[in-house]
């Protein structure tokens, strides 16, 4: 209990070792979670509205990236970018940008496979009625995504989650670098493992308000989105 | 100097029109004149909706020819076509209106009116702001009705678009047919209801195992069916 209590203040007095860990978890997840948008959304949507051989198959693989273990994309991107892989003259791994470029690998397929589901579904109810008003290939696409908007919001969400909650990944390509690379989730198994609970309870709660938080918005914001477009 | 570009007559000549081993339509010819609505009729599964998609031009035929204005393949820029179940765009009812003038180039400027004048034209004048999808099966059909006549079509192709609907929401329905039909717009429109055949036909097409039947003006064929099928069929009896 009294573990709970010193946890507790931490988090009320806004403890700065505390908050500095929760702002480079949210920059980290966030700047993941975009870039994954800008691959994902895309590439959601032109699986669901093309049709070529093998389509069936990169669905099915898609669908498994949905499983990627978080370790193993870590591992990945430690390969490609340790100082003698591929990628080691960018000099960034134990940095936030490498656990942004492992955390895109993980969240990018979630974010891909909820909105090829999303745009497909969406595209099989409106495809006459669009062909009918001559509506060409970009038109189709904006209206399917803009129409589409409140179920690819938490598509988003879903990503979010998953990138703020992993510590697999982050903590390979990160280093768990304290007030560098130490996200929330890492110094959580950090303090854990040395007996320090009360911060580890700390972030433990500000992690799982985070999500709260950002699910009730979308919640929200999905809801909103009912009432005015239906 | 070019002929202006008119979508009419639309012929279907000698159409047939597969689904794997289904023939769905089977050497289909008939034209669409400017003048009253013309009523597809028949059973379940005889074609009407098929020639309809067709004569849309979104189902390309395996036989025959479709021609617009006497030209064929034509993107459908005075045509439109109010499907069965309509889709409802997950916008408001003022926004499925402007989503379908914007879709027809009309300027931006102009919209807001237009879309006034096509909402009050179906009857749905205050249902500006609501949410499409949560409108009544009545009043979506009517908000499909303005949708295509968004795009001024010379020609307007319904697909039993009183199916299911309660009797206060058939008539209007069928008050904006006739307002549509006054307006110069030629209606081709397939229904089940041989009353409600009987009270806008100007023409009738009946259509049975993909074929035309009988097609003449509306008095004649209630008066006096040619076939032994129409007679049949006007009589309530299935026709296999």
């Amino acid at each position: 209990m009294r573990g709970d209590v010193s946890a507790l203040q931490l988090v009320l007095t806004a403890d700065p070792a505390l908050m500095e860990i929760v702002r480079l978890s949210l920059v980290v997840s966030l700047s993941a979670v975009a870039c994954a948008a800008v691959i994902g959304l895309p590439l959601g949507a032109l699986i669901a509205l093309t049709r070529y051989p093998g389509r069936e198959a990169s669905i099915v693989v898609l669908n498994a990236l949905l499983g990627l273990p978080p370790v193993v994309v870590g591992l990945l991107v430690y390969l490609l970018l340790s100082r003698s892989g591929p990628l080691g003259t960018w000099g960034i791994l134990f940095t936030p940008q490498a656990m942004v470029i492992a955390q895109t690998i993980l969240v990018a397929p979630i974010i891909a496979a909820l909105a090829r589901q999303t745009i497909e579904d969406l595209w099989l109810e409106y495809r006459d009625e669009l062909a009918a008003m001559n509506v060409g290939p970009a038109g189709r696409v904006a209206t399917l995504l803009w129409d589409a908007r409140f179920s690819l919001l938490t598509a988003l969400l879903a990503g979010f989650g998953r990138a703020a909650a992993e510590v697999g990944a982050v903590i390979v390509v990160g280093g768990n670098i304290d007030g560098f690379t130490r996200t929330m989730t890492t110094a959580i198994a950090l303090e854990t493992s040395k007996g320090d609970l009360p911060l580890a309870i700390g972030l433990g709660m500000v992690l799982i308000a985070i999500v709260v938080v950002v699910n009730a918005l979308a919640w929200g914001a999905r809801r909103a989105g009912e009432r005015l477009a239906g | 100097m070019l002929a202006p570009e008119t979508d009419l007559p639309l012929e279907l000549r000698d159409v047939s029109v597969r689904a794997g081993a289904t023939q769905i339509l089977d050497g289909v010819t008939v034209a669409f004149s400017p003048g009253a609505p013309t009523v597809l009729i028949g059973p379940n599964g005889s074609g009407k909706t098929t020639l309809l998609r067709t004569a849309m031009g979104l189902i390309e035929p395996s036989g025959g020819r479709v021609t617009w204005g006497g030209r064929e393949r034509v993107p459908p820029m005075r045509r439109a076509i109010v499907f069965q179940r309509p889709a409802m765009l997950r916008r408001s009812a003022a926004a499925n209106v402007e989503y379908a003038l914007s879709s027809a180039d009309v300027p931006r400027a102009q919209r807001p009116k237009r879309v006034e004048e096509l909402l009050a034209l179906v009857g749905l004048s205050g249902f500006d702001a609501r949410a499409a999808r949560r409108m009544s099966g009545g009043e979506q059909q009517r908000l499909a009705l303005a949708r295509a006549l968004a795009r001024e079509p010379e020609v307007l192709l319904l697909d039993e678009p009183t199916a299911s609907l309660d009797p206060a929401a058939t008539k209007a329905i069928e008050d904006v047919v006739r307002a549509v039909a006054a307006r110069g717009i030629k209606i081709v429109m397939s229904t089940h209801d041989l009353g409600e055949a009987r009270r806008l036909a100007g023409d009738v097409v009946l259509l049975h195992r993909g074929r035309v039947i009988e097609h003449g003006p509306a008095d004649e064929f209630f008066a006096a069916p040619k076939t032994e099928d129409a007679r049949r069929f006007m009589a309530g009896e299935l026709l296999i």
